[in-house]
């Protein structure tokens, strides 16, 4: 499904307020950013993996993958303004020609520095030098690992992928990652396996922690915990499974206004492969790019125009303020 | 048509309806109750669970079905609790058969 028939789905649901309504209604108009805290590139959406929950459809038959030029700018860009924190995702961000330059230049800025990575390549030929890599580098490992017990978080990913992801943190931690004293740090994230909205961060978390020490010897830094959102193969897996109504009225339901106060994008600016810029990795997904006067494109890149710019919404925006709310980091609330 | 439609769940915030006192007392009852607190959320999702299935509420399995998968409660793990709550009513009856018992054999020749 395309970015245009997605948002005709989303948009078509009577039984809840579109959310531009909803926080109107709540005194949340206009949604504006903060300031650009992170710069998140989207590298690729080439992957070697097509979990059932990704929003942005990655996988092996994709070809998009950011250029040098792009990347380039990306790092002018950053040396240019203190923007604290780089977040580099995809697709597998280390299946793009340029990552290992990219990461070895983006470290020189010494700025938290972010390498989203499903882990599986690690255990495979010429990446298996990467853990080795990401330690000198000194870079943030933030993997997916949906859920602590290999039979659901398989159902998600693909058959293998449970075990290929703890032998690759067994590698990490031996490393030095996610271990008490060493400042490697080695986070996961959890979705739901399912048309629900996660748990407690905290009561997972302590989950995570005992069932991946006990069972595996597994050691990690935090988990974030993501609602799914309903983009890409999650909105597929929605529609087919007969889930979508409900869980578009779950997210409606659970609406938390003190979550549209931290929502990400209003302190995240995201780059698409081919350098459009976009509020969020979400808005990317749906061809959302950025609008109200603020250039949408690297190559014209403003910090005036657009570190307060309003932000794109659309009914998919319901996902990041339910409940505890939601972000690349995990809940935006309570935590 | 059904007695109970599966809407219905999302009305529960209005249960107190014409009686606000003890509805908001309820609440916050409810709140300090099924909270983390000596037994972590997760135990207490549980407990809910199977009291929801012995009770025969399909509203509060429903939402506690849902709360523990959002837990990470697995399978398996769900279908145990159930059957605790299902020896536990078996249990309850037959322990009732004492009664039964005992007066059969003081009424009996």
């Amino acid at each position: 499904m395309d970015a245009s028939e997605q948002l005709k789905i989303l948009g078509a649901i009577d039984a809840i307020p579109s959310f531009f309504e909803k926080i109107r209604k709540n005194d949340k108009v206009p949604l504006v950013a903060k300031s650009i805290d992170i710069l998140q590139i989207n590298v690729g959406r080439v992957c070697n993996l097509a979990c059932r929950h990704c929003h942005v459809n990655a996988g092996p038959n994709r070809k998009e993958s950011m250029s040098r030029p792009v990347l380039q700018k990306c790092l002018a860009v950053l040396e240019a303004f203190p923007i604290s924190t780089i977040d580099i995702t995809g697709g597998a961000p280390e299946m793009n020609p340029h990552f290992e330059w990219f990461v070895s230049e983006a470290a020189r800025l010494k700025r938290r520095l972010i390498v989203r990575s499903n882990l599986t390549l690690l255990t495979q030929g010429p990446y298996r030098r990467l853990p080795k890599f990401f330690a000198e580098n000194r870079v943030e490992v933030v993997t997916s690992l949906p859920d602590y017990l290999e039979g659901k978080s398989d159902r998600q990913r693909g058959a293998g992928v449970f075990h290929k992801v703890i032998e690759a943190m067994r590698e990490l931690n031996r490393l030095g990652y996610g271990m008490e004293g060493s400042s490697l740090v080695l986070d996961i994230v959890h979705n739901p396996v399912g048309a629900y909205l996660p748990g407690s961060q905290a009561a997972l978390a302590h989950e995570y922690r005992d069932r991946l020490l006990t069972g595996h010897d597994i050691r990690f830094n935090q988990l974030f915990c993501l609602t799914n959102l309903p983009i890409g193969r999650y909105l597929d897996y929605l529609l087919a499974s007969g889930n979508f109504e409900d869980y578009l009225s779950t997210l409606c339901q659970s609406f938390n206004p003190i979550a549209v106060d931290n929502v990400m994008c209003r302190t995240t600016l995201s780059v698409g492969w081919d350098g459009s810029l976009y509020d969020c990795d979400f808005n990317q997904m749906l061809d959302l790019k950025v609008n109200h006067d603020a250039p949408d494109h690297i190559m014209d890149f403003d910090m005036q125009k657009l570190a307060h710019r309003e932000i794109v919404i659309n009914n998919h925006c319901y996902g990041c303020v339910a409940g505890a709310g939601s972000s690349c980091q995990g809940a935006t609330t309570g935590v | 048509m059904s007695y109970y439609e599966p809407k219905d769940l999302a009305d529960f915030p209005n249960i107190g309806e014409w009686a606000a006192e003890q509805g908001n007392t309820f609440f916050e009852y409810y709140g300090a109750a099924t909270g983390a607190g000596k037994l972590t959320e997760r135990e207490k999702s549980l407990i809910a669970l199977t009291v929801a299935m012995t009770q025969n509420c399909p509203y509060c399995i429903d939402a506690y079905t849902t709360k523990c998968l959002s837990l990470g409660v697995s399978d398996e793990e769900m279908m145990e609790a159930a059957h605790v709550g299902a020896a536990m009513m078996a249990g309850v009856t037959l322990a009732h058969t004492t009664q039964m018992r005992k007066i059969i054999k003081k009424k009996e020749m």
